[in-house]
């Protein structure tokens, strides 16, 4: 009972912040709304036992994440300016589609179901054999680099990716005088 | 911020403290939560700690473009050629019971260079990111 | 069905439609790439939490504990964390080079300098 109250404040708290990341506009105050944000989402990981995925998104999310957006506003600018018209269409798009995600939820397995078909396939066969087959306590570091090692290479490639992406993006490309082109 | 001793003094008692964490992170990352990406993210936050500090040239003198542009490639490489050492040694490729002389050991064996691999990466591209939004002037000044 | 037991659900899909919200309605390219993070830590939400066993913990195996909370989403996200703050980067790189081209990251005003070009032509 007392862990299904701490997720719903945190939770609770999430969605207050996500409000005054759409109502502010003074770009700094929304860069720390949103490593707040992250912040909570990190310990609201924690609650749902998801330890290894809250170290994740509490140095990635709340550290990178807010010092690329400040780099960027740096050379962007810091203000956002005041929409012309009312969005009420978003808002009421918005409306109809969560009317229509709740309408299809209420099919899915309930909190903490250990019935649930996430929890009964192939995951009781990690749980069991996983330091026997691998030798290492961690299920997670197993099934990620050992049992799923292929998706991890592909991660690994999507950020070697990102990183050339940025450098060609940003690249600067000095010309000489004599026409010259120099990188 | 070069100015304020308070801060250039505690920057530099800090640093081995993050690295060492970021280490621990990375080679304990078998027995509790951690492993290569966060070790890889903590290693850059250093790196950009010490450039917000003592500024963004005394960063570059520390970590050089070159070593950092290396790095990128360099994780990814180790990745893929603990596959093909897998695939030499007589396995599938990413095969690890074959990397040692019992399953178990290969198991780990892998493991710990395919983490490696992922933290040097990691670390390499976000700190060339923020090297290179750092380093690029306002369009207004470069005139 | 029971509110105790879908509410991370609701959670979700609130967090979700607020980002798609601010996504299509907020002009300044990187408030949109803010709400473009916020809708996906939503879904991070939503694969982590139908895997949580109240009375479990972390799944590290060691002989005190008896029941683990289910891993396999767990890695699922942390590669989806890691690829999201690489679009993230990719996209911030975009913006700069937006602002350099246009003078300005508002939707309406490269809209209009869009459409100006395009008449001069």
């Amino acid at each position: 009972m007392i862990e299904e109250l701490i997720v719903i404040v945190l939770l609770a708290l999430m969605a207050v912040l996500t409000l005054g990341i759409a109502l502010q506009r003074n770009m700094y105050a929304v860069v720390v709304l949103s490593g707040a944000y992250s912040f909570l989402m990190a310990t609201a990981l924690v609650a749902l036992d998801a330890v290894d995925v809250a170290m994740t998104e509490a140095s990635v999310g709340a550290g990178i994440s807010t010092v690329l957006l400040l780099g960027a506003l740096y050379l962007c600018g810091g203000e956002e300016a005041k929409p012309l018209t009312r969005p009420w269409l978003p808002l009421v798009l918005a409306l109809v589609i969560s009317g229509a995600l709740v309408y299809g939820t209420l099919g899915l397995p309930a909190f903490s179901d250990p019935m649930a078909p996430i929890n009964t396939h192939v995951v009781p066969r990690y749980l069991h054999d996983a330091l026997k087959e691998t030798g290492v306590p961690n299920v997670v570091t197993a099934v990620l680099a050992s049992y799923r090692g292929y998706d991890t290479l592909g991660e690994t490639t999507v950020v070697f990716t990102a990183g050339a992406g940025v450098i060609a993006l940003l690249r600067r490309i000095r010309r000489r005088k004599d026409g010259e082109q120099k990188s | 911020m070069r100015g304020f001793l308070v801060l250039r003094v505690v920057a530099k008692l800090l640093m081995p403290f993050m690295l060492v964490f970021a280490l621990y992170v990375q080679f304990h990352g078998d027995f509790s939560p951690g492993g290569g990406f966060q070790a890889g993210v903590i290693i850059a936050a250093t790196i950009i700690f010490y450039a917000l500090i003592f500024g963004l040239p005394a960063a570059r003198k520390l970590m050089p473009e070159p070593l950092v542009e290396t790095m990128v490639a360099l994780g990814v490489l180790i990745y893929a050629g603990v596959g093909v050492a897998g695939l030499l040694l007589g396995g599938n490729y990413l095969d690890y019971f074959v990397l040692a002389h019992s399953p178990v050991h290969g198991q780990e064996r892998g493991i710990f260079w395919v983490e490696v691999g992922v933290a040097v990466t990691v670390s390499g591209v976000m700190t060339k990111i923020f090297y290179m939004f750092a380093g690029r002037k306002r369009s207004a000044e470069e005139e | 069905m029971s509110v105790a037991g879908h509410f991370t659900y609701w959670a979700t899909i609130l967090l979700m439609v607020a980002g798609l919200y601010i996504v299509i309605a907020r002009g300044n390219l990187v408030k949109k790439l803010i709400g473009l993070s916020i809708f996906q830590t939503s879904v991070y939400l939503l694969y982590i939490a139908p895997g949580k066993l109240i009375g479990g913990t972390a799944p590290i195996i060691s002989p005190d504990f008896k029941v683990y909370s289910n891993p396999l989403p767990h890695v699922l996200i942390l590669t989806a964390i890691v690829v999201g703050v690489a679009t993230l980067a990719l996209g911030l790189a975009l913006v700069v080079r937006i602002q350099e081209a246009y003078g300005s990251i508002e939707e309406d005003e490269i809209l209009a300098a869009d459409r100006a070009g395009g008449d001069e032509e």
